[in-house]
């Protein structure tokens, strides 16, 4: 069971600090199926800026579909169909002029498994200053160094950047995953379920990690463990069978249910 | 032996299951009823031996072959001084009393197609692979992939003669210095020969590569040619690398498509439009001619195979050792 510390609990004027936030992301009455199967029914869903968004809901329920619906990374499995919009700082992503590496270069990714690319830690980093046409190497240092800071992994790497990022550990290959996503300082980071393959040890740094970074960025977590989305974030929509069940701020989810369904997934009633 | 016990098991398994099923039996007390572990141990004592006889022949075989050649080559650098050779120059085994076994002509021969064929097939099936891997539809795919397969299983000899009739008349149109027998020709016909090894070896590779990587880099951004050249090629370089000398390997063993296209003349040159003549083609020369049983030109073709099989075996052994050495891990 989740308690809450009550000195969270002032909902009345935290919401509507929060509701004069600028919104990043606005989806609109999204649906999307896998052929035949209808994975995300008539989503509606306000995303705020510096915020850290959690999407919980038991497995198969469409959280990593919605995810990856927002940098359109959905759009490469060929049966995938979509309908409704997803406005992104004011704009469909879904429109014909949207370009997807466009949309992409704003927000980032950080995946469930770590996977860095084959390549030395300091490649990593540097890959996507580079394909956007960054190539000098002062500039290039100064991005990596920065990035490995901001993922806090800097003191861990800075006397081997050179050597293959499959040499890390899991924990560590992670935060480098979050570090290659930083260096192109994007607006938004979509993840899913980051910590999921990690040690309590890492997933901490990971989640502390999170709290750092929504002072510059606005997030988006897929988690499957309630207590993460409980400690981490200011939002949490609870999907439920490719439907947004409930959607409120993480105080009101974790305390104050208003959907019985919410309320039972939270008590570990099922998932 | 092994029949018969084998048609026991099945009769005495098939005569089991013909009972009535008894349903009071526990499942292990069934399978103690049924099985049969005296006789199965027997058959998998038998087994084991029974493949490592059929397989020794084959290593036995390959033994015998290389003791010949050794042997024989031998026999060969007891008549001809070893130093001459290798560094000779000169390669004219069927003068007389003039007689010089400098193979470098030969050697050089090889590469020219050697050389000719990777510039033709190391660009055209990279980028096949990258097309397949990375671009083709899942029908495509299943279209092309194939068409190599047919294009690997074609006999060489019809390669020949595609370089002699087809390839040669089209250079020849263009390059009136061409002669009717030279090493372009071939050479780009061998490199035909060995596009769809390297494209099927290197898409292999490059399908190896987890989507994960792949993901990664389009959610940085990057476009479909950057994923592919970036990340995938990169990723998949030693597969590549090892397919791409494996296909060498193949290009310097090549016999009938410069043995058709490419004349006999043996010469020490850079020159590509004139006649030549590989290690291959004149190892056919003589062993299709009437050169005698114990004269020096017979034992000629041992020597010159051993020199092959020296080239060849570097090359795999370089192939395995960059696919071993350069793995990626991921
Ligand atoms: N690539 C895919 N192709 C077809 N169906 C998929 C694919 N990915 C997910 N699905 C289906 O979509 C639904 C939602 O899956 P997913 O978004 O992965 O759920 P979650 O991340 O919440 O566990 C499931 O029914 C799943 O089977
Ligand atoms: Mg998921």
């Amino acid at each position: 069971m989740i308690t809450v510390k009550p000195e969270v609990q002032v909902p009345e004027k935290k919401l509507t600090q929060k509701n004069n936030k600028p919104s990043v992301y606005k989806t609109n009455q999204l649906n999307l199926w896998y052929g035949n199967n209808h994975a995300l029914k008539n989503i509606d869903l306000d995303v705020k800026e510096n915020e850290v968004t959690a999407i919980i809901g038991p497995s198969g329920c469409g959280k990593s579909t919605y995810i990856k619906t927002l940098n359109r990374m959905t759009e490469t499995i060929p049966s995938v169909k979509t309908s409704g919009e997803i406005m992104y700082r004011g704009r469909n992503i879904f429109s014909k002029d949207y370009q997807v590496e466009e949309l992409r270069t704003k927000v980032g990714m950080v995946f469930q498994k770590p996977n860095p690319f084959p390549k030395s830690i300091y490649d990593n980093i540097a890959y996507g200053p580079r394909i956007h046409g960054i190539k000098n190497k002062k500039i290039l240092d100064q991005i990596v160094e920065k990035s490995l800071r901001g993922a806090a992994i800097w003191d861990e790497v800075k006397d081997r950047l050179n050597e293959n990022a499959y040499g890390l550990s899991g924990g560590q290959q992670q935060r480098i995953c979050i570090a290659r996503c930083l260096a192109i300082e994007p607006d938004v980071i979509l993840m899913d379920e980051p910590t999921s393959a990690l040690d309590p040890i890492s997933t901490l740094k990971v989640e502390e990690l999170v709290q750092e970074l929504k002072k510059e960025y606005s997030i988006i977590i897929v988690t499957h463990n309630m207590q993460q989305a409980a400690r981490i974030s200011d939002k949490t929509a609870f999907f439920l069978n490719g439907e947004v069940i409930e959607y409120d701020a993480t105080d009101k989810i974790f305390s104050n249910p208003a959907d019985k369904r919410t309320e039972d997934y939270i008590s570990g009633r099922f998932g | 032996m092994l029949l018969i016990s084998l048609c026991l098991w099945i009769k005495e398994d098939f005569t089991v299951s013909m009972k009535e099923p008894n349903t009071t039996l526990s499942v292990q007390e069934l399978i103690a009823q049924k099985s049969n572990r005296g006789l199965l141990s027997a058959i998998e004592k038998i087994i084991p031996k029974l493949l490592l006889a059929i397989a020794a022949v084959s290593v036995l075989t390959t033994i015998g072959i290389m003791v010949t050649l050794i042997v024989e080559t031998l026999v060969f650098f007891s008549r001809v001084s070893v130093l001459d050779y290798i560094f000779g120059t000169e390669w004219y085994p069927f003068a007389n009393s003039t007689a010089t076994y400098g193979v470098l002509p030969l050697i050089i021969g090889t590469l020219k197609i050697t050389g000719i064929a990777i510039i033709v097939a190391v660009p055209i099936g990279i980028a096949t692979a990258i097309y397949l891997s990375e671009y083709a539809s899942e029908r495509a795919r299943k279209m092309i992939k194939p068409v190599l397969e047919v294009l690997a299983g074609v006999p060489t000899i019809v390669y020949g003669f595609f370089a002699l009739t087809f390839v040669t008349p089209i250079l020849r149109s263009i390059f009136p210095e061409v002669s009717i027998f030279n090493a372009i020709s071939p050479g780009i016909v061998v490199g035909i020969m060995i596009i769809p090894m390297i494209a099927s070896l290197s898409e292999d590779a490059m399908n190896s590569v987890p989507n994960s990587m792949r993901e990664g880099a389009y959610a940085l951004g990057s476009t479909k040619l950057e994923v592919a050249l970036k990340i995938v090629l990169p990723a998949a370089t030693s597969g590549i690398v090892a397919s791409t000398v494996l296909a060498i390997s193949r290009a310097i063993g090549e016999t009938m498509i410069v043995a058709v296209a490419a004349g006999s003349t043996p010469r020490f040159d850079m020159d590509v439009t004139g006649s030549i003549q590989t290690m291959t083609a004149y190892i056919v020369q003589v062993a299709t001619g009437d050169a005698g049983y114990g004269t020096t030109i017979y034992y000629s073709i041992y020597a010159v195979g051993f020199t092959l099989f020296l080239f060849t075996l570097v090359m795999n052994m370089l192939a395995q050792f960059i696919s071993k050495r350069f793995r990626e891990e991921y």
